[in-house]
C-alpha cells in the first residue's frame, strides 16, 4: 500500500517535472500563440490645408462595428438587447449576421461617431467588436469639392488631390504586439513592433476664400443662365500656381449619397472646349513675332466676311478698318484670319504649342486631359483660318488659363501646381516681353467702350482679357444655338498678376456671349480676388479700368 | 504490506509530538493544523489570482474554509469511540439521504445532487459518505481479526457499493469512485489478501472497457476519449486538458509571477477557479509552487499516517488511514487529471479550489483525525 502511495506521489513529481522543465519551452510557446497577437496601428491621413493652413481634408478617429457572426450565432437570445438602437437594431444585426454566417468577421456599422459605438457595446453582446477607423471629413464641403477629391471608405484616395497625392498623405499602418484574451478583447499593449507613421500634411496652392469666391460667383451664374455647367480658374501668373479652381454643377463630399457620377469630373481640368476668339491674341501675338505686322497695322475687315476655300467666315457686322488692338476688342473673326493667312502655316500651331496647348499642365490632376493640338505635314487654308480664331483645337480651362498666364507673365510660361510653392518656379521664355505686354495692352480694350466685354471690368482697377462664345460640339458636330461662353482675362493690366478664366457650358437663356455670360463672373471674381490679396486700386480717382484705345496708358 | 501495517500496529507509544500545551488539551495536532493552515492560506493567494482578483469569491471561500475549521475543532473534540458508536446509525442516515436525494433532490446542470433542508439551505448527502463509508467498513472489521474471510470482504463490498451505486445515479462520478475508494482502501488496510487485491484489478481492467461501452454516460465516455487523445477534438472536448498542460509548462521553473499568468488569466483556461486551479499555480508560480504544494500535501498525508500508525484500536487505526490516504487520492486525482496524467474527472484540488462542500467534509475528516490522535492517551489511561 505503502508502495503505491510513493509511486502515484513520484508520478506527481515526475510529471510535473516534465511539464514545467522538458516541455516548458514548446509549451511557453504554445501559450504566446494563443494569447499573442499582432495588431495594426492604426495611421492617420495626412491634412490638407489651403495655402493659409485653412483645413480642407481631415481626419477624425471614428468606430466601426464588427462582429464575429459564428460567435454570434452562439448567443442568439442577446440581439433583441439591441431592440430601437439606432445605429444597429437587432433585424439588421440577424440580417447582417445570417448574410456572413460560417465567416469570422463582417462588418456591422462603419464610422459611427464613438458614442453611438458605444451604445451598442454597452449591450455586451458577445461576439460584437469595435474597430478604431479614421473618417475624412471635408470642411470646406462643395465649394472645394472637385479639387480635393475624396477617399472611400478604406481611406483610399479616390479622386482629386486625395488620389493624386494618395502616396503622400496615406499613413503607414504600424504593427503592435498585444496581449489578447479568449473573447478576442485586448487586454494589454506589450510593444510597438512598427510605429505607425501619418501621413504628411499637404498644403495646397488654393486660397479657401477665393475658392469660395469662384464657387459662390460660378454656381449663381449657372443658376442665372440655367447653365448646363461651368468652371472658374484662377492662376497666379508670377508662380503658377493655382489659386482657385471651382466647377459646376458640384457634390458635397461629406455625404456622397446619390450624386450623379458627372458631377464629380473636375471640369476644368478633365473637360475640353475650342477655345474660339480666346485664342485670338496669341493668333496675334504669334503675327507680332514673325513681324508681318505691328500694333498699328491697319486691317480691312469690310464686308465682315471672307471666303476661305469653300467657308465663309463672318463678323457679327462689318467694322470697316482696324487696327490689330481692335480686331481683338472687337474679336473680328474676318480680321484675325486675314492677319494669320500671311504666316506659313506650321508658324501658328507651333506658337499654341509653345502657350502649352496640348501638353498637360504639370498640376498632375487626376484624369486631366491635355487637350487636343493637332499636329498636321500640311494645313489646309480651311483649317489655318479656323485655327486662328479657335477652332480644331481644344483645351481645358487650366490650359487657357495657363496660356493666359503667359502673357500676364511677360511672356514666360510656368509649369502649374496644385501645391503652394516656396518660391516661384523657373520658367520658360516662349515670347518676348514686349509682344506679351503689348498684347495685354490690347487686351485692355476689349472691356473698353467699342469691346466686346465692357461687364467684365472690374471698378477700381484695370483688367484686360478677352471673350470667346463657341458653338458647343456635341455627336453630330457643332450645335445649332448651343454655347460654350468664356472669358479669359488677368489684373490688374498695367503689372498683370492674377489669371482667370470662366467657362459656362450651354447657358440655356437667352444670352450666351462670352461677353454676357462669362464676363460678369470674372469681373466679380477678380473684385473679389484683387481685394482680397490687397491688391493697390488705380490712382485716377473715379476712371474706370480700360481706355478703349489700346495705348500703353501707364 | 496491509497486513503488516495491520499486525506490526504498537501497542503502547511514548509521547507524541506536542504531547501538552494549549494545542494537545484543545485535542488539536499543531502539526497538521500548521500545514492545513499553510495550505488554506496560500490556497487563497492562489484563489485571488484565478478568481480575477474578486475579493468577493475571497470572502465567500474565506467563510467556507472558516467552517470546515470550526467543524474540524468541534469533530476533534468527540472521542473515537463516539464516533464508532454512532457509524452504523450514521451510514444508515446517510443511505436515507441519498435516497431521498433520488426522490426530491435539486437538480442542476444534468445531475441530481443537492438536497435542501428548509432555513439551512443546500448540501450534498453525497459528501457525508465520504467519511460514513469508511467509518463503517473500519467499524465492521474492527472487531473481526484479520486477515478478513471472505464473507466478510462480501460484505464490506456491500456496505461500499449501496451508496455508490446512489452516488453514481445522481450522476456523480467523481464523488461516486472517491467514496469507493475510501471504503475500498479500509478494505485492503483490514489486511485483505494480495491475491484479492490482484484478482479484483483483474476484474477492473477486464469491466473498464465493458463499462465505457454500457455503464458510462455519454459525457464520461468524451472524458476517457479526450484523456486518452486530447489532440482529436482541441477545440472541444480537449480544449480543457490542453490549455491546462499549456498553462503549467509555460511556467517554467519559477513561473510568470503571482498575478502574471497570461493563459488562466485571459479566459483560455475554463474553470481556472475550481477544479484547474493547479494549472494556474503551475503558471504563475512555476514548478517551484507546484512542488511547493505537492510537499506540503504529502506532509498532511505523512502526519495522517503517522496518526494512524500510532492509535490504538482497529476502527481508529482504519478510519484514520482511510482518511489520509482518501486526502491522498484527491490530490493525486486532481493533479493527475490537470497535468494530462489521468482523464477529466470533477474532483477539486482539496482545500484551495474555490466552492463545494468538499472543503468541509476534508477538514472534518481531519478533524476526526485529530480527535484519534489527542483523545490516545486518555484512552489508555
Amino acid at each position: 500500500m505503502l508502495g503505491l502511495w510513493l509511486f502515484c506521489a513520484l508520478l506527481l513529481i515526475w510529471r510535473s517535472l516534465d511539464l514545467h522543465l522538458v516541455q516548458s519551452d514548446f509549451l511557453s510557446r504554445q501559450g504566446e500563440l494563443r494569447n499573442l497577437r499582432i495588431e495594426p496601428l492604426p495611421a492617420h491621413r495626412g491634412v490638407v490645408t489651403d495655402r493659409d493652413g485653412r483645413p480642407l481634408a481631415v481626419s477624425t478617429p471614428v468606430a466601426t462595428l464588427w462582429a464575429n457572426p459564428r460567435e454570434l450565432m452562439e448567443a442568439r437570445e442577446t440581439w433583441s438587447r439591441l431592440e430601437g438602437n439606432p445605429v444597429l437594431d437587432h433585424r439588421e444585426l440577424a440580417r447582417r449576421v445570417e448574410r456572413g454566417e460560417g465567416r469570422e468577421f463582417v462588418y456591422l456599422a462603419r464610422h459611427l461617431a464613438p458614442e453611438q459605438a458605444r451604445a451598442v457595446l454597452e449591450q455586451n453582446i458577445p461576439g460584437i467588436y469595435e474597430l478604431e477607423e479614421y473618417r475624412r471629413y471635408y470642411p470646406a464641403g462643395e465649394v472645394a469639392s472637385h479639387v480635393v477629391g475624396f477617399t472611400n471608405i478604406d481611406d483610399r484616395g479616390q479622386e482629386g488631390v486625395e488620389l493624386a497625392m494618395e502616396s503622400r498623405l496615406a499613413g503607414q499602418t504600424g504593427r503592435k504586439r498585444v496581449v489578447r484574451d479568449l473573447r478576442g478583447r485586448v487586454i494589454q499593449d506589450i510593444e510597438v513592433l512598427e510605429q505607425a507613421r501619418p501621413g504628411q500634411d499637404v498644403a495646397l496652392s488654393l486660397d479657401l476664400r477665393l475658392q469660395y469666391l469662384a464657387y459662390r460667383e460660378l454656381l449663381a451664374a449657372v443658376d442665372e443662365h440655367d447653365a448646363a455647367g461651368g468652371s472658374v480658374v484662377v492662376l497666379d501668373a508670377r508662380t503658377g500656381e493655382v489659386l482657385a479652381m471651382a466647377n459646376q454643377p458640384g457634390f458635397n463630399p461629406n455625404n456622397r449619397a446619390g450624386i450623379r457620377t458627372g458631377a464629380l469630373r473636375n471640369r476644368a481640368a478633365t473637360d475640353v472646349f475650342e477655345p474660339g476668339s480666346t485664342v485670338k491674341p496669341i493668333t496675334i501675338g504669334a503675327a507680332l513675332e514673325t513681324g508681318l505686322v505691328r500694333p498699328d497695322t491697319m486691317v480691312d475687315t469690310a464686308p465682315g466676311t471672307l471666303r476661305v476655300g469653300r467657308n465663309t467666315i463672318r463678323d457679327h457686322r462689318d467694322y470697316g478698318r482696324l487696327d490689330i488692338a481692335g480686331v481683338i476688342s472687337r474679336s473680328s473673326n474676318v480680321g484675325t484670319v486675314k492677319v494669320a493667312m500671311q504666316m506659313d502655316e506650321q508658324v501658328l500651331p507651333g506658337f499654341l504649342e509653345r502657350f502649352g496647348f496640348g501638353f498637360a499642365t504639370g498640376l498632375g490632376f487626376p484624369g486631366e486631359s491635355a487637350g487636343l493640338l493637332p499636329i498636321r505635314a500640311r494645313w489646309n487654308k480651311a483649317e489655318q483660318a479656323t485655327l486662328s480664331y479657335g477652332y480644331g483645337v481644344s483645351v481645358t480651362a487650366v490650359q487657357l488659363a495657363r496660356a493666359y498666364a503667359v502673357l500676364a507673365n511677360d511672356g514666360q510660361r510656368l509649369p502649374l501646381s496644385l501645391e503652394r510653392l516656396e518660391q516661384a518656379p523657373v520658367g520658360e521664355q516662349v515670347i518676348s516681353p514686349d509682344i506679351a505686354r503689348s498684347l495685354v495692352d490690347m487686351m485692355e480694350a476689349v472691356v473698353g467702350e467699342q469691346g466686346t466685354a465692357r461687364r467684365a471690368r472690374v471698378p477700381g482697377y484695370r483688367v484686360a482679357g478677352k471673350t470667346g462664345t463657341v458653338r458647343r460640339m456635341t455627336r453630330q458636330g457643332y450645335a445649332k444655338d448651343r454655347y460654350v461662353a468664356i472669358f479669359a482675362g488677368m489684373a490688374p493690366a498695367d503689372n498683370p498678376r492674377y489669371v482667370t478664366v470662366v467657362t459656362v457650358d450651354d447657358p440655356g437663356g437667352d444670352e450666351f456671349f462670352g461677353g454676357q455670360v462669362a464676363a460678369p463672373v470674372f469681373s466679380r471674381v477678380m473684385t473679389g480676388v484683387l481685394r482680397t490679396l490687397n491688391v493697390e486700386p488705380r490712382r485716377e480717382p473715379g476712371v474706370w479700368a480700360g481706355s478703349g484705345n489700346g495705348g500703353g496708358s501707364s | 504490506m496491509s497486513r503488516e501495517f495491520v499486525r506490526e500496529m504498537p501497542g503502547e507509544q511514548t509521547g507524541g509530538s506536542g504531547g501538552t500545551g494549549l494545542a494537545w488539551r484543545l485535542h488539536l495536532d499543531s502539526p497538521l493544523l500548521a500545514a492545513l493552515t499553510m495550505l488554506c492560506l496560500g490556497g487563497m493567494f492562489v484563489l485571488y489570482s484565478a478568481g480575477g482578483e474578486s475579493t468577493q469569491m475571497l470572502i465567500r471561500q474565506a467563510m467556507r474554509l472558516g467552517g470546515g475549521l470550526m467543524a474540524l475543532m468541534i469533530l476533534a473534540q468527540i472521542p473515537p469511540r463516539t464516533y464508532r458508536f454512532w457509524t452504523p446509525m450514521i451510514y444508515a442516515g446517510g443511505i436515507v439521504l441519498l435516497l431521498l436525494v433520488m426522490l426530491v433532490g435539486l437538480e442542476a446542470k444534468g445531475a441530481q445532487r443537492w438536497l435542501r433542508v428548509p432555513g439551512f439551505g443546500a448540501f450534498q448527502p453525497g459528501e457525508i459518505m465520504k467519511l460514513a463509508v469508511p467509518a463503517m467498513v473500519a467499524w465492521y472489521f474492527s472487531e473481526k481479526s484479520p486477515p478478513p474471510r471472505l464473507h466478510h470482504v462480501a460484505m464490506a463490498l456491500v456496505i461500499i457499493l449501496i451508496p455508490v451505486a446512489l452516488i453514481a445515479r445522481q450522476p456523480d462520478l467523481g464523488t461516486a469512485l472517491l467514496v469507493a475508494a475510501a471504503g475500498l482502501l479500509v478494505l485492503f488496510l483490514a489486511g485483505l489478501s494480495w491475491r484479492l487485491i490482484a484478482g479484483t484489478l483483474a476484474v477492473i481492467s477486464i469491466a473498464a472497457p465493458l463499462m465505457y461501452f454500457f455503464v458510462l454516460h455519454d459525457y464520461q465516455r468524451t472524458r476517457v476519449d479526450t484523456f486518452l487523445n486530447p489532440g482529436a477534438d482541441p477545440l472541444g472536448a480537449g480544449w480543457n486538458i490542453i490549455q491546462s498542460k499549456t498553462a503549467i509548462g509555460s511556467g517554467g521553473l519559477t513561473g510568470k509571477g503571482w498575478l502574471h499568468g497570461t493563459q488562466s488569466r485571459l479566459d483560455f483556461l475554463p474553470e481556472s477557479s475550481t477544479d484547474f486551479i493547479l494549472a494556474v499555480l503551475g503558471e504563475e508560480l512555476g514548478l517551484v509552487g507546484v512542488l511547493g504544494l505537492l510537499a506540503l500535501y504529502l506532509f498532511i498525508v505523512v502526519r495522517g499516517l503517522a496518526i494512524s500508525w500510532k492509535a490504538q484500536d482497529t476502527y481508529s487505526r482504519l478510519l484514520a488511514a482511510s482518511i489520509s490516504l482518501t486526502f491522498f487520492i484527491y490530490v493525486f486525482v486532481n493533479m493527475g487529471m490537470v497535468s494530462g496524467l489521468l482523464p477529466v474527472v470533477g474532483v477539486p484540488l482539496p482545500l484551495v479550489s474555490y466552492g463545494g462542500t468538499s472543503i468541509i467534509t476534508l477538514l472534518a475528516g481531519f478533524g476526526i483525525l485529530m480527535s484519534i490522535q489527542t483523545h490516545r492517551r486518555l484512552m489508555t489511561r
